[in-house]
């Protein structure tokens, strides 16, 4: 199954919905969401990220074009494309940074993304950017306290003493991200392998369902490439991770399922030995 | 082993710029009265109310440029208007100062202030009713400035303007008020604006006494205004906008909204400044429209720099420093002294980026090495 599935009618579920049990399935979505969007469509309980049909245009040219992507509970989904494919601007459309022109992107089948800012977006999904982007003048520990404080709101910030994370999350997530050792230095002072583990860390912190990871592995040693490897592969499950990578190598690794975008719109989908036998995949990437 | 979270920092640990600057504070406090009140005037240790008054206007200099810091230096917001909100706060206290002459005026008109009556006004205009009240001017020193930060912040910092241009639209901000100001029909005085004083709540403003109690209050002001500006920047919010002056866009992929944070400290900057603008004006008596011209709140950000952004004491002390020389070089070579604050500027970035107080902080780790 190379081709994204498509939609017979805007109301129908998802094909692969009709798989479970449909007594089931309406059950949950029941249970779950008693107000489900009227008119709209029903984006199946499975997929926690969901976009449909979605269009960005920025001054004539289309970045994103009818893109459709779904990514399951717990799933650990690459998506590879050429550059201009439309990776960022996707990213920039599911955490509220961009809207698109038209089209639908729903978390958890409920909750529409592009009703949502960035900030309100980030406790649903965090986003790791490819330029790794940590507070450097905080240390390591300050940086999760940060991105882990319940309460995000000004006054709470200025004069709680005890909004922070427990400690133990902090330790849990310093063990994840392997930089223990490291606690009480500044970011700035860390390497930039490091740096990118501690802003996976910052997200795990803000306890989200998804995690964007935009290019993880650029500019790291092959030991470090095997460390987030591991760590993003120990991640899935709990999370549903999407990784936008360009290091074959690494995609090869890790993904049990890949996306390839091209010029803003699905090219095919499906598992690495699939992808790389599809003609047009080799043709427009990996023939490159 | 677990690791320790990070004790929750106070607002004076680790912090001997600070204490310094709270001890050179309360020494002036104590020794100026005194050595102006107490030792008779020609003795050699007599502290004439010139030099009171002097020192009263840098200790508004540094609440000033302490506000200015806490935007700049934790924010990361460089305002280059932020003298407006000094002059509005100097402006709303002038206008009390106005309703407090009465009839004791040019034209004895207990109505109508000077220079409505030289332009024919036949009654007060509704913006200047209260102002004879003491509590009311005071509550719109705070309450004018702060309400135009939060309006400018609120349209800036949702629309995320940032960087350069933030600082181009702050000082056209204070541009444009200068030239409001200036118009005689804006009702605030025009080009003359506010002066000839004569009482605050009564008390003489030429009294020595009088004098010695608002250098005495301005000191107040700006501990207070200095431990209002630590304990935010020590407390998590501090952090929370440390890291936004280091990775905004981090931050709100975070899930703070830091529109909010950056609107919220800008505001509660304003608010500081308007307040050295009130305690300024009866010291220097008169307010006018030069108050808002952008070279001053271009001095404002020298002082800063040349004191050591990011410091807060370090602010206090840039803006003493650089006045202390501004008082001494306009009276020997006036014409030299934008040269001399050019190059000052010029020798601080280069030579001193974190200026006096990294400065200060550099000799201190030498000594200990």
């Amino acid at each position: 199954m190379l081709e994204p599935a498509r939609h017979a009618s805007r109301h129908a579920p998802h094909p692969s919905a009709v798989e479970a049990t449909a007594a089931l399935a309406a059950r949950t979505r029941q249970a779950d969401y008693p107000r489900a969007h009227t008119g709209g469509i029903d984006a199946p309980h499975k997929w926690v990220l969901y976009l449909d049909k979605i269009s960005v245009s920025f001054d004539g040219f289309r970045a994103l074009n009818d893109l459709n992507l779904y990514i399951e509970v717990g799933e650990l989904r690459c998506v590879i494309g050429p550059n201009g494919a439309g990776k960022t601007t996707m990213m920039d459309v599911i955490t509220g940074k961009t809207r698109p022109d038209k089209g639908q992107a729903f978390f958890n089948g409920s909750i529409d993304l592009l009703k949502h800012n960035e900030p309100e977006i980030a406790s649903w999904i965090g986003r790791k950017f490819q330029k790794p982007s940590v507070f450097v003048n905080h240390t390591v520990l300050e940086n999760l306290e940060l991105a882990g404080l319940r309460d995000k709101r000004v006054w709470p910030t200025l004069v709680k003493k005890m909004t922070g994370p427990d400690r133990e999350r902090i330790d849990a997530t310093l063990r994840t991200i392997g930089l223990v050792d490291h606690a009480s230095r500044p970011a700035g002072a860390l390497s930039h392998g490091q740096k990118q583990w501690l802003e996976i860390g910052m997200l795990l912190m803000q306890n989200p369902r998804v995690l964007l990871v935009d290019e993880p592995v650029a500019g790291m040693t092959k030991q470090e490439v095997e460390t987030t490897a591991e760590l993003l592969t120990s991640l899935a499950g709990e999370h549903s991770v999407v990784v936008v990578e360009h290091d074959m190598e690494f995609v090869r690794s890790i993904a049990s399922k890949v996306t390839v975008l091209h010029q803003g719109h699905v090219l095919a989908e499906g598992r690495m030995d699939q992808i790389q036998a599809d003609s047009r995949v080799i043709e427009v990437y990996l023939g490159e | 082993m677990p690791t320790t979270l990070p004790r929750s920092r106070r607002w004076l640990d680790h912090e001997r710029g600070g204490y310094a600057l709270l001890a050179v504070v309360a020494l002036l406090a104590i020794v100026v009265p005194v050595f102006n009140l107490l030792v008779p005037e020609g003795s050699a240790l007599h502290v004439s109310t010139f030099m009171v008054t002097l020192l009263g206007k840098y200790l508004c200099y540094a609440l000033l440029a302490i506000a200015l810091d806490l935007v700049w230096g934790y924010v990361g917001i460089l305002s280059l208007g932020h003298g407006a909100f000094f002059a509005l706060g100097g402006y709303a206290m002038g206008m009390y100062l106005m309703r407090q002459i009465g009839a004791r005026g040019v034209y004895g008109n207990a109505e109508l202030p000077d220079f409505m009556v030289f332009l024919n006004w036949d009654k007060l205009p509704w913006y200047w009713y209260g102002f004879d009240q003491f509590w009311f001017a005071m509550l719109m020193v705070v309450v004018v400035p702060g309400i135009l930060a939060f309006v400018f912040g609120w349209l800036a910092f949702r629309s995320r303007v940032t960087g350069v241009y933030l600082s181009i639209i702050t000082q056209a901000l204070t541009y444009a008020l200068m030239l409001a100001f200036f118009r005689n029909e804006m009702g605030f005085g025009g080009n003359n604006g506010l002066t000839d004083f004569k009482e605050l709540l009564g008390f003489d403003l030429q009294n020595d006494r009088v004098r010695v109690a608002l250098f005495l209050i301005s000191a107040l002001a700006l501990v207070v205004g200095y431990a209002a500006c630590r304990y935010v920047v020590t407390s998590k919010l501090g952090r929370v906008v440390a890291a936004i002056r280091d990775a905004e866009d981090r931050v709100r992929f975070t899930g703070f909204r830091t529109d909010k944070f950056k609107l919220w400290v800008f505001t509660l900057s304003a608010v500081l400044a308007g307040i050295a603008g009130a305690l300024y004006v009866p010291q220097v008596g008169i307010i006018n429209p030069t108050e808002f011209q952008p070279l001053n709140s271009i001095e404002l950000v020298v002082w800063v720099a040349v004191g050591g952004r990011g410091t807060l004491y370090g602010a206090a002390l840039g803006a003493a420093v650089v006045n202390y020389a501004k008082s001494t070089f306009t009276a020997v070579l006036p014409e030299a002294w934008l040269f001399v604050l050019g190059a000052l500027f010029v020798l601080v970035t280069v030579a001193l980026p974190k200026g006096l107080a990294g400065f200060a902080s550099r000799f201190r780790r030498l000594r200990h090495a």
